[in-house]
């Protein structure tokens, strides 16, 4: 069985376990003292991914680390829709790629930020990377805000969204733990309630559930009807 | 010295857990702030733990001028002025069978007394915690007694009860879970709940509040569990799944200082520790991390 070596706290992990969810694939998790244990750099787990991060996975075998290529692999190998990661479309693949990036760089910054604050990587000029977050915030914001103005719901185009939704959201979702607040980016806020209601949506410490809004709106009967 | 420290006498005078002891061993000197102070910690040569207030540079351990220190619970305690007694009891810590596991050491950006009376809240255990310690329709905090008393001088909620799906990571299903909370420190809280293996015991959970600021803080976590099943991994990481899911609830909060007007904020019936605990502030007179009521 596919398994994942885990830690809850760890957005990048939670990126996985998304995907996982989302295509309803069966996997066991081996939890990871990242803290305050440091069994990511441990010698034993250095043989596992001689980077000492998370996450990795042991597919039959297979071991790979980084959350993006996780999410490719995974994708590309379960989800038989194709619709995650559309390996027929070569424009939808190259901008899939682009906000895999963006993802990374969302990590080198608001989830430093979040470390600095809560886990006191003091290494951290958290300012700076803070600065940074914000930078990238109002990119993505001002994108997701052309993108429904086409009638688009997802960071690339078309109907479903793809990994680089799941690349993104757990580090903005977690960006004020970090004192990154989201509230001048109304079209991210918009978009993170549109992911929270993807079928199969789990959350992880520090992530809520959307509201029941949604579904209510559906159920309740129209006067008249 | 910079005026922008605290200056709160009452606060001062009591002792802080500034780290764990496990993380001092061979780390070198290491450095932490205490109520807007600069502190250093290490062992020195004859392996004991120091502690010592500077000013941006920590230097060499010193032989003397040093802070008070005493190890207790598997953390650092020292002081910035002259409490008048020794740093609160727990006598569970030292039973033979118990796990003591340092769970974490967490910064949140909120002041310490809003993170107490979080950890005293039995209310929000079905919407924040949802599945683990608590689940939709069991909503209700039913009636409990508060205590203050005087000698030892400490808050004690009992006879809570409340209906909980995952109480601990050695939890097998459902059960009501009786808690018991001291509040034996302005910003330490220990809280008493049944054991799932031992009818007649109590796990113990304890959260030692180091305030960095008036509205950031390191919170650190002890646990003293019964638990023959469950690795320490597996027990930290419930701890810390629970506490995850709080810190976007205090850092919420707004204020980030406690009003301690009782006037403020409405309480409800389930908020009587609350209550208990801003009155039981405001005699002492504390003003650090709170918003101290209108004379």
């Amino acid at each position: 069985m596919l398994k994942l070596y885990d830690y809850e706290l760890s957005g990048n992990c939670y990126k996985v376990r998304l995907l996982l969810s989302f295509l309803a694939i069966p996997y066991e998790q081996e939890m990871i003292d990242f803290y305050p244990g440091k069994q990511h750099k441990s010698p034993e787990f250095r043989q596992i991914n001689p980077l000492g991060q998370l996450p990795v996975i042991d597919d039959n075998g297979l071991v790979l680390r980084d959350a993006q290529a996780l999410l490719v692999y995974l994708a590309s190998k379960y989800d038989e829709s194709g619709k995650w990661y559309p390996r027929d479309n070569p424009d939808l693949l190259g901008q899939i790629s682009q906000w895999l990036a963006f993802a990374d760089a969302i990590t080198g910054t608001a989830s430093a930020a979040r470390l600095h604050d809560a886990l006191f990587y003091a290494h951290i000029d958290v300012v700076k990377a803070r600065a940074a977050a914000h930078e990238l915030f109002r990119t993505l914001d001002e994108h997701l805000f052309f993108a429904e103005e086409g009638g688009q719901d997802w960071i690339c185009p078309g109907d479903h969204p793809t990994i680089a939704d799941i690349a993104c959201f757990p580090y903005i979702i977690l960006s004020e733990e970090g004192g990154i607040a989201r509230i001048d980016y109304p079209a991210i806020r918009r978009w993170c309630d549109r992911f929270k209601r993807i079928p199969g949506f789990v959350v992880m410490s520090g992530v809520f559930p959307a509201g029941p809004a949604a579904d209510d709106r559906a159920k309740v009967a129209v006067p008249g009807q | 010295m910079s005026t922008s420290k605290c200056d709160d006498q009452v606060t001062l005078d009591h002792w802080y857990a500034i780290a764990p002891i496990a993380e001092i061993e061979g780390a070198g000197i290491q450095q932490t702030t205490l109520l807007e102070q600069p502190i250093a910690y290490a062992r020195n040569s004859a392996r004991d733990v120091v502690v010592w207030t500077h000013e941006g540079v920590p230097g060499d351990v010193p032989d003397r001028n040093c802070l008070p220190v005493r190890e207790r619970y598997g953390y650092v305690w020292t002081t910035l002025g002259a409490p008048e007694h020794d740093v609160f009891p727990i006598p569970e810590y030292a039973e033979a069978d118990r796990r003591n596991i340092h769970a974490a050491t967490f910064g949140v950006n909120v002041s310490a007394p809003r993170v107490i009376e979080n950890f005293l809240d039995m209310g929000h255990f079905p919407f924040v915690h949802t599945d683990i310690l608590g689940a939709e329709p069991h909503t209700e905090v039913k009636e409990y007694f508060v205590e203050v008393s005087e000698d030892p001088d400490e808050i004690v909620a009992s006879n809570c009860k409340f209906w909980q799906p995952m109480a601990a990571a050695a939890s097998t299903g459902g059960a009501d879970v009786d808690y018991i909370y001291r509040v034996p420190h302005p910003y330490c809280s220990v809280l008493y709940k049944s054991s799932p293996l031992d009818e007649s015991r109590k796990d113990v959970i304890a959260i030692f509040v180091q305030p960095l600021s008036q509205e950031q803080v390191r919170a650190h976590m002890l646990l003293s569990l019964l638990d023959d099943t469950n690795n320490d991994t597996d027990i930290r990481l419930f701890q810390q799944t629970i506490f995850g899911q709080d810190k976007p609830i205090l850092e919420n909060q707004y204020p980030k200082r406690l009003p301690l007007d009782p006037r403020a904020e409405t309480p409800i019936r389930a908020d009587k520790s609350a209550i208990a605990y801003r009155r039981w502030l405001s005699e002492k007179g504390i003003t650090y991390g709170v918003i101290p009521s209108a004379a």
